[in-house]
C-alpha cells in the first residue's frame, strides 16, 4: 500500500487528480442540482418561518464550508512547515479565496435570512460576528499570499501566519460570545437530536451539504493545478533566462 | 536581551518622536470624536471606554512597522540573528521596547483623556488598569505582523491588515474592563481574561514572529 | 581551527546561484572571492554566516563561530561610537571594547553620533565591531568600500592579526589586501541548468 505522502510528489498529483476534478466536479453538480431542486420545491414551509427557511440549502453548507476550508489551510499549513511539501503549500493557497467566497455567501445569505427573521439585514450577534472576523483573517491570509514575491518565502510566512491566525480565531470567537449573547438559532447540524431540524428539511440538506463539499473538493483540486502549472511556468522562465545568462 | 531594550529606548528617546507622536495620535483622535458624535456628556460617557481603547489600539498600530524595519535597512538585523541570542528573544526585546515607548505612555495618558470624554470616576482607573495589562498583547502581536512584512517594500498597510483582526480577543476584554469599571460593575472576569490573553501572547508569539523573521532574512 | 564546505550550494528566492562548492582554509588563512557583481558571492557568505539556508552540501564549524560583516553595518546614528560598538560586544559577552577602537584609531571619536562620522569612519567602525564579536571565523562582503588607501591599509593589518591570532577570513572584495591565502573565483561554480532539478 502506497504512503498518502506519494501524492505530495506533483507530478504524481497532477496524474491523480486529472480524473478526480471531473468526478468530483460531477459528483457536485449532481447533488447540488438534485439537493436544491429538493430543497426549494419539495419541502414543506416551515410553520413558523415560512418559505424563508429554505436559504438554509445554501447558508448552512457555506457556513460549513467557510469554516472547514479554513481548518484544511491549517493542516495544509502545518504539512507544509513539518514536511516541506510543496502541494501542500499550494493546496492552501489555492483554498483560500474559496474560502473566502463561502464566507461571503454565508454573510450574505444570513443577511438576507435575517431580515425577514430577525427584521434586521445585520445584527451584531456572536456568530454573524464570528464569520464578520474569519472573513478578515480570509483576507489578511490572501493579501499576504499576494505580497511576497519569493514562492517558498511567501508559503512560510502564510503558514505561520495561518497558524497564529487560527488560535487567535478560536480566541475571537470565544472573546465574541462573552461581549454579545446572541438571537442566532442553535447549531442547525449536530447529533444531538433536540437541536436538529425537522428530517424533511435535514435529507436534502445533507445532499446540498455533500454537493457543497464537492464543489469545494473540485475547485481546490482544480486551483492546485493550476498552481502547480504556474509554479511549472515560473521555474521554466527562469531556467530560459538562466540560459540565456 | 536588557541590553537590546536599553538601546531601543535609548534610540527612542534621542530620536525624539517615538513617544511623541503615538501620543498625540491618541491626543487628537480623543479630541476628534466629540466633533464626530456631538458633545454631551450622556452620549460620550458610554462610548468613552471603547473609543479611548480603539484611540490607543490604532496609535500602538502607528509605531509597529518601525519595529524591525529601521534594523533592516541599516543592517543591524542580520547581525542580531547571527549573534548569540535567540531570535525569539530579540523579538520578546523589541516588542518589550515597543511596549514601553508606546503602550505604556499611552496607558498612562488614559485616564487624562478619559476627563476629556465624561468618563465616570472609577472608570480611569480600570481604563489605566486595562490598557497595561492589556497593551502588551497588542506590542507583542504587532512585533509578530511587523516580522511578518519585514521584508516588504510596503508592508505597511499590509501589516494593519493582518494585525488589526488579531487585536479583537484584546479589544474585547481590555473595553469590557473599562466599561464595566465605569459602569461601577466588577471588572474582574474580563480581566482576568486580558490576562491571559497577554500571557499567551508572550509565551507564544515571540516563537511565531521569530520563525517568520528567519524567513523574511532569507 | 578550519573552516570547511563540502558540496555546497546555494541560492536566492529558490533559485540556486552557485553549486557544488567545495572548499577549505584553514587557521591563520584568508579566501577572498572574486567574480563580477551578482555572481553570488553575497549570497555565499550570508549561507555561510548563516543568515540563509544552504540547499545542499554542509559547512563547518557552524554559524556560531562566524563573525558576518554586510554591506551595511547596523550601526546607529543616534548612539556615540562607543555606545554601538560596546552593544555589540556585551551581545556577544565581552565588555572591553578598547583594543576594537584602537585598531581602528576610533578612541578620540568614542563619544562621537555614529551619524557625524564621514564615510570611512563609519566604515571602520563598522569593520571595529568585527573584533568585539570575538569569533574567529571573519565573513565579510566588500569590507573596503568607502575606505582609502591608508584606512584599506589599517584593514589589512587588522585581518592579519586576526589571521596571525589563527583566525580565518573569507572576503568578497576586488582589490589585492596582500593577505596570505587562496583566491576562489565563484564564477567556476555558477549553477547549472542541472543543478537546477
Amino acid at each position: 500500500m502506497p504512503s498518502i505522502w506519494t501524492f505530495a510528489n506533483p507530478t504524481r498529483f497532477m496524474a491523480v487528480t486529472q480524473r478526480l476534478v471531473p468526478a468530483f466536479g460531477g459528483l457536485a453538480a449532481l447533488c447540488l442540482i438534485g439537493g436544491l431542486i429538493w430543497g426549494f420545491f419539495f419541502t414543506p414551509d416551515d410553520y413558523r418561518q415560512g418559505a424563508t427557511v429554505k436559504i438554509i440549502y445554501l447558508h448552512v453548507p457555506a457556513a460549513f464550508l467557510a469554516i472547514n476550508a479554513w481548518f484544511m489551510m491549517l493542516v495544509a499549513s502545518l504539512i507544509w512547515l513539518i514536511r516541506r511539501h510543496h502541494v501542500s503549500a499550494l493546496a492552501a493557497r489555492a483554498a483560500a479565496p474559496i474560502g473566502v467566497t463561502m464566507t461571503l455567501i454565508a454573510l450574505v445569505t444570513g443577511a438576507v435570512w435575517g431580515q425577514p427573521m430577525w427584521g434586521t439585514w445585520w445584527a451584531w450577534d456572536p456568530r454573524l460576528t464570528s464569520f464578520l472576523i474569519l472573513f478578515l483573517f480570509y483576507l489578511g491570509y490572501i493579501s499576504l499570499w499576494g505580497a511576497i514575491d519569493d514562492p517558498d518565502t511567501a508559503a512560510d510566512l502564510t503558514s505561520v501566519l495561518c497558524l497564529v491566525g487560527s488560535v487567535f480565531a478560536v480566541l475571537s470567537r470565544y472573546a465574541v460570545n462573552f461581549w454579545n449573547q446572541g438571537l442566532h438559532q442553535g447549531a442547525s447540524l449536530s447529533l444531538d437530536a433536540e437541536e436538529n431540524v425537522a428530517d424533511v428539511f435535514y435529507y436534502p440538506l445533507l445532499v446540498c451539504l455533500a454537493g457543497f463539499l464537492a464543489l469545494f473538493v473540485a475547485l481546490v483540486l482544480l486551483r492546485t493545478r493550476t498552481e502547480i502549472r504556474a509554479r511549472r511556468l515560473h521555474v521554466l522562465r527562469l531556467r530560459e533566462r538562466m540560459a540565456d545568462a | 536581551m536588557i541590553r537590546l531594550i536599553l538601546r531601543d529606548l535609548a534610540l527612542a528617546v534621542r530620536a525624539g518622536g517615538g513617544f511623541g507622536l503615538g501620543l498625540a495620535f491618541f491626543l487628537i483622535v480623543t479630541v476628534l470624536v466629540p466633533f464626530g458624535v456631538g458633545p454631551e456628556t450622556a452620549r460620550l460617557a458610554p462610548i468613552a471606554p471603547g473609543v479611548l481603547w480603539i484611540a490607543a489600539l490604532l496609535a500602538c498600530l502607528l509605531s509597529l512597522d518601525r519595529i524591525f524595519a529601521i534594523d533592516r535597512e541599516d543592517g543591524a538585523l542580520d547581525l542580531l540573528a547571527t549573534a548569540p541570542v535567540p531570535l525569539e528573544g530579540v523579538t520578546l526585546a523589541k516588542a518589550a521596547a515597543h511596549w514601553l515607548t508606546t503602550g505604556l505612555p499611552l496607558s498612562l495618558a488614559a485616564a487624562p483623556l478619559g476627563v476629556l470624554l465624561g468618563m465616570p470616576w472609577p472608570g480611569h482607573l480600570w481604563l489605566t488598569v486595562s490598557l497595561l495589562v492589556g497593551t502588551p498583547a497588542l506590542s507583542l502581536i504587532g512585533a509578530f505582523g511587523a516580522a511578518l512584512t519585514v521584508g516588504l517594500k510596503r508592508g505597511g498597510l499590509l501589516m494593519s491588515l493582518l494585525v488589526l483582526p488579531l487585536y479583537i480577543p484584546t479589544l474585547v476584554f481590555g473595553a469590557d474592563v473599562a466599561r464595566r469599571g465605569a459602569d461601577g460593575l466588577d471588572p474582574g472576569t474580563p480581566l482576568a481574561l486580558l490576562g491571559a490573553v497577554t500571557l499567551g501572547c508572550v509565551a507564544g508569539l515571540p516563537f511565531a514572529a521569530a520563525a517568520a523573521l528567519r524567513t523574511s532574512l532569507r | 581551527m578550519r573552516l570547511e564546505a563540502r558540496g555546497l550550494t546555494v541560492g536566492r528566492g529558490g533559485l540556486p546561484v552557485l553549486a557544488d562548492l567545495s572548499f577549505a582554509v584553514e587557521a591563520g588563512h584568508a579566501l577572498i572571492l572574486r567574480g563580477p557583481n551578482g555572481s553570488g558571492k553575497t549570497t555565499l557568505l550570508r549561507t555561510l554566516a548563516g543568515l540563509q539556508r544552504a540547499y545542499a552540501g554542509e559547512v563547518s564549524p557552524g554559524s556560531d563561530a562566524i563573525a558576518y560583516g554586510g554591506h551595511r553595518d547596523g550601526m546607529k546614528g543616534q548612539l556615540t561610537v562607543a555606545e554601538n560598538l560596546s552593544f555589540w560586544a556585551r551581545l556577544h559577552g565581552l565588555r572591553d571594547i578598547t583594543p576594537a577602537l584602537r585598531a581602528f584609531a576610533l578612541e578620540r571619536l568614542d563619544d562621537r553620533q555614529a551619524q557625524h562620522l564621514s564615510a570611512g569612519q563609519a566604515r571602520r567602525l563598522g569593520l571595529a565591531r568585527l573584533l568585539v564579536t570575538g569569533r574567529p571565523i571573519w565573513c565579510l562582503d566588500e569590507p573596503t568600500v568607502s575606505l582609502d588607501a591608508e584606512n584599506t591599509g589599517r584593514f589589512a593589518d587588522m585581518v592579519r592579526a586576526h589571521l596571525g591570532d589563527g583566525g580565518i577570513a573569507v572576503i568578497a572584495t576586488h582589490i589585492d589586501l596582500g593577505l596570505q591565502g587562496d583566491t576562489l573565483d565563484v564564477q567556476r561554480f555558477r549553477a547549472t541548468l542541472e543543478a537546477f532539478g
